[in-house]
């Protein structure tokens, strides 16, 4: 076991390093001087020199990369263009919201997804099936930031319940944390349904039933746990989905997260802050699929370590 | 005479083989269309993608009004018998851009996932059949391309390239590919053990033809149902990457673009940006019931 998780760890380091690397290039062949662009007024091209030589923009490519793979190592991420503060701190103030709106999301998805997947088997073919079935396939065929606006107006404007925006009393969180979860209730919900239903099918099933155990029984003690691997497995990979949809909702909602941080930067026009905002999310959804390649590992001993 | 004879009757048992090859393959087809039908929500998609296609096509025969005519004291018009669901900020028919719409999501549904296919194709076959280094230097880009959160990475190509509808097409082929390159790589890596293979390559037919003629045909069935699918997700992929304001730019009616120009006045013009958010819905959904169905009908253990 011990080895397995070691090994999966090593695993990720060549995956990281691809990471940082495609991301330096695509931010790097970018057309247009970063200085000019900073300095914004008419400036003399001396000091976009010096400038220059300061950001040792005029180094080659490759001592750029490392130098820029070395800091990241010590947590150095550069300056923001725009603000003028370390990348790094900007990141890690906004971190714990984008974490706490993932992890209400994924909450919510996780207590209305496997409940409708279970109900979904034991009314199979029933109208209430279909009903939460067609519901899923809604969830994950909704715009984001379309059942956003949609909340928006029911819940802030005609009802006055919820907050439209801002991020300042935990009540703030319900609305981008529904629409965040949303889709990936859906994901989870047929996703439990399908692998419930596969496991119903089995030999000890039947058996379970034959010798006269209540289906209620049979679903608890013997179906259940066996149909919860997929399951499990696709709440750590979730990670990449919910960064994905933070990047919409937390726009939409103005919360203070990595994502709105990675749109600024674009409109901005600010690199290190959106390769920094990048390679964090990526780093996050690195963690959340080694998590769920040992997770898998631990509650499915039949994996081995190969 | 004799041998003329026995010739004869063997090409008339090669065609029967040939009628009997042809027949199973009809049948094959048969069964899916068949299994298919079945499925009412794939069906119903099936339709809803028909008529979204001739909506595409036909979009200037159809639309009402003028997509793109600005008429500032038309501004807001509520939805009403001439402007069906009334007019934007610039006094536009909300509909007749919608309509137009769907040509922008037709081609963007249609062409980079295309192009992610064809490219994933054939890197997912080089790498399952030669396997070595080739095979581990394609599918760790692979997995580097995966481990990006898809929108960040296509907003990243979309930064450098700047922003525009052809760009989109890029940006969504170098998120897109991966994940079909991993699907097919899986199946050569099968199929290549298979007894038709091992035959092909005894009797020396080139690695090139084998690929060709073998082992792609057999995974055409998986990538029918990787593109349909693949099709709803570049098409909210676009959406989202106009929404966030770094796809397609103004006039163009993208009915991503349409959202996020129409929430500012979400409160006083709901219509605005509310109707083109369902056109992404319910197209999505066509789309999603169709791929499902399609998958359903294909995998003969899901059938009943």
């Amino acid at each position: 076991m011990g080895r397995y998780i070691v090994k999966r760890i090593l695993g990720a380091i060549p995956i990281l390093i691809g990471v940082s690397l495609i991301l330096f290039i695509l931010l790097n062949i970018v057309p247009g001087d970063p200085v000019a662009l900073m300095m914004k007024e008419h400036i003399s091209s001396d000091v976009v020199a010096r400038v220059r030589a300061q950001m040792h923009l005029d180094d080659p490519g490759y001592v750029r990369y490392f130098r820029f793979l070395w800091n990241a190592l010590h947590g150095d991420f550069g300056m923001s263009y725009k603000l003028n503060r370390p990348v790094a701190s900007l990141l890690l103030n906004a971190f714990p919201n984008t974490l706490m709106l993932a992890l209400a999301a994924a909450i919510f998805s996780w207590i209305v997804g496997i409940p409708a997947g279970i109900i979904s088997v034991v009314k199979k073919y029933s109208f209430i099936d279909y009903f939460f079935m067609g519901f899923a396939l809604f969830g994950v065929s909704m715009p984001v930031f379309w059942s956003g606006l949609i909340m928006q107006y029911i819940f802030s404007l005609k009802l006055g319940w919820l907050p439209a925006a801002g991020f300042y009393s935990p009540i703030c969180i319900i609305m981008p944390a529904i629409v965040l979860g949303w889709s990936s209730a859906g994901v989870i919900a047929r996703l439990t349904r399908s692998s419930l239903l596969e496991v119903m099918g089995n030999d000890y099933i039947r058996t379970a039933r034959a010798k006269g155990l209540t289906e209620a029984a049979v679903l608890v003690h013997h179906a259940l746990k066996n149909s919860f691997l997929p399951v499990v497995t696709i709440m750590a990979i979730q990670v990449a989905s919910l960064l994905s949809g933070a990047v919409i909702t937390e726009s939409i909602f103005g919360v203070p997260g990595i994502g709105r941080i990675a749109v600024n930067a674009i409109q901005d026009r600010d690199m290190p802050l959106l390769q920094g905002a990048v390679l964090f999310a990526t780093f996050l959804v690195i963690i959340g699929n080694l998590a769920a390649d040992i997770l898998y590992s631990y509650i499915d001993p039949r994996i081995k370590y190969d | 005479m004799a041998l003329k004879f026995k010739l004869q009757k063997k090409d008339s048992g090669m065609k029967k083989k040939k009628q009997a090859l042809k027949k199973a393959q009809e049948s094959f087809l048969q069964d899916l269309f068949r299994a298919f039908r079945k499925n009412k929500l794939a069906v119903l998609g099936g339709v809803i993608v028909i008529l979204f296609l001739i909506m595409a096509i036909f979009a200037p025969f159809i639309v009402p009004h003028d997509p793109y005519a600005v008429e500032i004291d038309l501004q807001f018009y509520e939805p009403s018998s001439k402007y069906l669901i009334g007019t934007d900020m610039f006094g536009r028919d909300i509909l007749s851009r919608i309509i137009y719409g769907s040509r922008i999501s037709l081609i963007i549904g249609l062409i980079p996932t295309l192009i992610s296919m064809i490219v994933g194709t054939v890197l997912g076959m080089i790498a399952g059949y030669y396997g070595g280094k080739i095979d581990y230097f394609i599918m760790r880009l692979a997995d580097i391309v995966l481990a990006f959160p898809s929108l960040l990475l296509s907003m990243v190509v979309m930064y450098t390239l700047g922003a525009s509808l052809l760009n989109i097409f890029i940006a969504l082929s170098v998120v897109g590919w991966a994940r079909t390159a991993r699907v097919v790589r899986s199946q050569t890596l099968s199929l290549k053990e298979k007894e038709f293979v091992e035959g092909a390559r005894a009797i020396g037919v080139s690695k090139q033809v084998i690929l060709l003629r073998h082992i792609f045909p057999n995974c055409v069935p998986s990538l029918l149902v990787l593109f349909t699918l693949g099709i709803p997700e570049a098409i909210m992929s676009e959406a989202s990457l106009s929404f966030l304001g770094v796809g397609a730019q103004p006039p163009t009616p993208s009915w991503g673009l349409m959202v996020y120009r129409g929430k500012e006045f979400i409160f006083s013009a709901p219509w605005v940006a509310i109707t083109p958010g369902i056109a992404i819905l319910i197209i999505v959904l066509a789309f999603n019931f169709l791929g499902d169905g399609l998958r359903d009908a294909m995998d003969p253990y899901m059938k009943q």
